[in-house]
């Protein structure tokens, strides 16, 4: 079996055995990047594009090591601003790369819904790798690959998530995985943070950290937009830190063996504390080691269901 | 000269006249409505309406011309085609343009280009303020020598509650109608579709359904203080709905318009990102359309218009965030508005009287009814057609509709403006 769709666009779309080959095929791949020679001929003739609108370091990176290991060909575009400062919209740029024969369009947007809409007018096979506030799917199966490896499963996990709720996509592919996943979900967060009928998606809200953290056997703290601070959102970096940064006090009230997660990059001393960050508890790394390993099994399955 | 209307069932929008009538038009005016007239030596065309429904040529309040300043989107001719292929006989043209129609000159501008294209009438509606920029009023006096029956600053709302106070004083003086688009700026800003579900599930910036009601409420309560004659445009919230009820309660000079989107479709238009139905306000939630239906039903809401807003095809081609609001609507609306009578909403009656006599009598024109010695501006109306909606065959030059491809049931079968065959399918 395959992917259904040609596309990766979100984990919504996903069904779970989708998201548990996608899983076991990375499990298999993550071997590659420990050998001496990291590469496998699987993608070979095959061309990958980087098409990031917006700045992005590690996820781009990512991406670009996922398709040199199988061996395909990858190039990377950034376009700065949106080319409609050129009079070209989203869907000229993307119908020049598949006349190039592009096979694989790997997607980042500052505006949700615009890998959604490329993929319906191309026949190339689109990526999400972040788009607005809406998805990132493969950060969320990176997560899931972590907490699955550390933990052996997935059904009955307790998963708190902190922070930014409404601007997060990190967050809302967590959750559409996380309870397909039959995981129990909480999120955490000032209720300015919280979009409207979150609880619909299967999630539990709370306003108060520590009740939120009370048996967690995972803690998924988010980037906090700094900006947003001008936008009323919170008061203060100090009172946010205060009320919902992560500390070793706090995460007391979590189980021993929690995790402690984080996309990236990491807001020192304003989401979470260094010493936790860095702490015996984080997995912040392996969720850099994992996303290869996830990407590569991504572009794998939507390249051999193109063949 | 003369065309005469044979075997029509009328509905003349006054004497509710519910029969098969002979209309006879000479000069642009209705000159005999009756039973059995024949065709004099000098009629010109003999139209069979059999079967067909005859009814006053439909009022638009609120129409987005686009010209000047916007021809690629939109120009005053292809709006009245646009007008005529829809029924309308009469539109009003917002002062959103390129410059802003907030001076004499525009608006002679407007009205020029309007009796050159000589298709429908074209009722420019002025600004409040000065390029609409909610600080300075325009001159609202000129404004009203030239032609404008009612100012508006359309889709940039007045934010400044002492300005709306001034620009509605004044108004009152030559018994102009202030017509409000109810956004709050701040409320709304950066919003692209309604909050709540669907909003956060697409990782879209919502518009609650406050930052069109708390404008609502204020320029209610304005229009109380200064005695202004106040209407408010597309109305899309429940909660709307309650305050103008309520209002009209009182006995406040307020009246209201929705628009065929926001009784017919909901915020799950917005699904897979098509922004076809990014539309300001936003369409909203099943609970605001049904009362929105309601307000409709029971006069609530005054009147339908069809907030034209017709855009170019590489601008909705952007990203959903980055899209203009509106729809294209001259065309659909009649359809949509008889869903609602299909819908048990009310009456075929009730619907038309919310396309014609309800926005002349807003307007204050004397239109919108047949009448011996009435303006001949006629729509005759099949309603038993069923078609397709392909915004491909649109007059209009905006193709963005959410209703390609909706089945929808009658259609315009001719339009007669001032007398003239303007429109004949």
């Amino acid at each position: 079996m395959g992917l259904k769709g040609k596309d990766l666009l979100g984990i919504r779309e996903l069904e779970t055995d989708e998201i548990g080959l996608i899983l076991d095929t990375a499990e298999s791949l993550k071997e590659v990047s420990s050998r001496d020679i990291k590469k496998v001929p699987a993608l070979r003739g095959k061309t990958v594009v980087n098409l990031f609108f917006e700045p992005s370091t590690r996820t781009r990176t990512s991406f670009e090591l996922a398709a040199k290991r199988l061996s395909a060909d990858l190039l990377n575009i950034s376009v700065a601003t949106s080319s409609v400062v050129k009079g070209e919209t989203l869907f000229d740029t993307a119908k020049n790369l598949e006349a190039m024969m592009a096979d694989i369009i790997v997607v980042r947007h500052s505006s949700s819904g615009a890998p959604d809409r490329l993929a319906r007018r191309l026949k190339s096979s689109v990526i999400n790798a972040g788009d607005g506030s809406h998805e990132h799917p493969t950060q969320a199966l990176t997560d899931l690959y972590t907490i699955r490896e550390r933990k052996g499963g997935l059904s009955g996990l307790i998963v708190t998530m902190v922070g930014d709720i409404a601007h997060s996509r990190v967050a809302r592919s967590n959750i559409y995985a996380l309870v397909k996943m039959g995981a129990d979900v909480r999120v955490a967060g000032p209720p300015t943070m919280i979009p409207a009928g979150i609880d619909k998606l299967g999630v539990r809200v709370y306003y108060d950290l520590d009740e939120a953290l009370s048996g967690a056997d995972v803690v998924m703290m988010l980037r906090l937009q700094l900006e947003r601070q001008g936008k009323a959102l919170f008061p203060s970096i100090r009172e946010y830190s205060r009320l919902y940064g992560l500390n070793k006090e706090r995460l007391r009230f979590a189980k021993k063996d929690a995790l402690v997660m984080h996309p990236g990059p990491v807001n020192r001393g304003v989401e979470i504390t260094s010493d936790l960050a860095d702490g015996a508890s984080s997995v912040i790394m392996e969720q850099v080691t994992n996303g290869i390993a996830v990407r590569m099994a991504v572009i794998y399955l939507l390249s051999a269901g193109r063949a | 000269m003369g065309i005469l209307i044979k075997g029509g069932y009328l509905i003349d929008g006054k004497a509710k006249r519910g029969e098969v009538y002979d209309i006879l038009i000479e000069g642009g005016k209705i000159t005999s409505i009756g039973k059995d007239l024949s065709p004099g030596p000098d009629c010109e065309h003999l139209i069979d309406a059999a079967r067909k429904v005859v009814i006053p040529g439909l009022i638009d309040m609120h129409t987005h011309a686009r010209e000047p300043g916007y021809e690629y989107k939109e120009n005053i001719k292809s709006v009245s085609e646009a007008a005529a292929a829809g029924g309308f006989t009469t539109i009003c043209a917002m002062p959103n343009t390129k410059p802003v129609n907030d001076n004499r000159t525009v608006t002679e501008f407007i009205r020029s280009r309007a009796r050159e294209a000589g298709i429908v009438t074209l009722l420019p509606i002025g600004a409040i303020t000065k390029g609409s920029q909610g600080v300075e009023l325009a001159e609202i006096g000129e404004l009203y020598d030239a032609g404008c029956l009612a100012i508006s600053d359309d889709g940039r709302p007045v934010m400044n509650s002492e300005v709306m106070r001034r620009g509605m004083e004044y108004a009152r003086g030559f018994d102009m109608l202030v017509i409000s688009h109810c956004e709050d700026a701040n409320l709304s800003l950066g919003g692209v579709m309604n909050e709540g579900i669907i909003s956060t599930r697409l990782g879209l910036h919502g518009i609650p359904p406050a930052a069109e009601e708390v404008m609502v409420a204020r320029d209610i309560l304005l229009a109380e203080y200064t005695g202004c004659r106040l209407h408010l445009a597309h109305i899309s919230t429940a909660g709307s709905v309650r305050i103008i009820r309520e209002a009209k309660s009182r006995g406040i000079a307020v009246t209201a318009e929705t628009a065929p989107h926001y009784f017919t479709l909901t915020e799950e238009a917005v699904e897979g990102y098509d922004t076809n139905a990014k539309v300001n306000p936003p369409l909203r939630t099943s609970l605001d359309m049904a009362a929105v239906r309601e307000g409709l039903k029971d006069g609530t809401i005054d009147l339908i218009a069809t907030d034209h807003a017709p855009h170019a095809l590489e601008e909705k081609e952007l990203e959903f965030d980055q899209a203009p609001f509106g729809i294209s609507g001259l065309e659909t609306a009649l359809s949509l508005t008889l869903g609602l009578v299909e819908d048990g909403i009310f009456s075929l009656d009730e619907a038309i009287l919310r396309l014609t006599i309800n926005p002349a009598r807003v307007l204050g024109i004397d239109k919108g009814y047949l009448a011996v010695g009435a303006d001949a501006d006629i729509a005759i109306i099949d309603l038993d057609d069923r078609w397709v909606v392909d915004p491909a065959r649109f007059r209009s030059k905006g193709k963005n509709s959410p209703f390609a491809g909706w089945k929808v049931k009658g259609s315009v079968f001719m339009t007669l403006a001032g007398g003239r065959i303007v429109f004949s399918r």
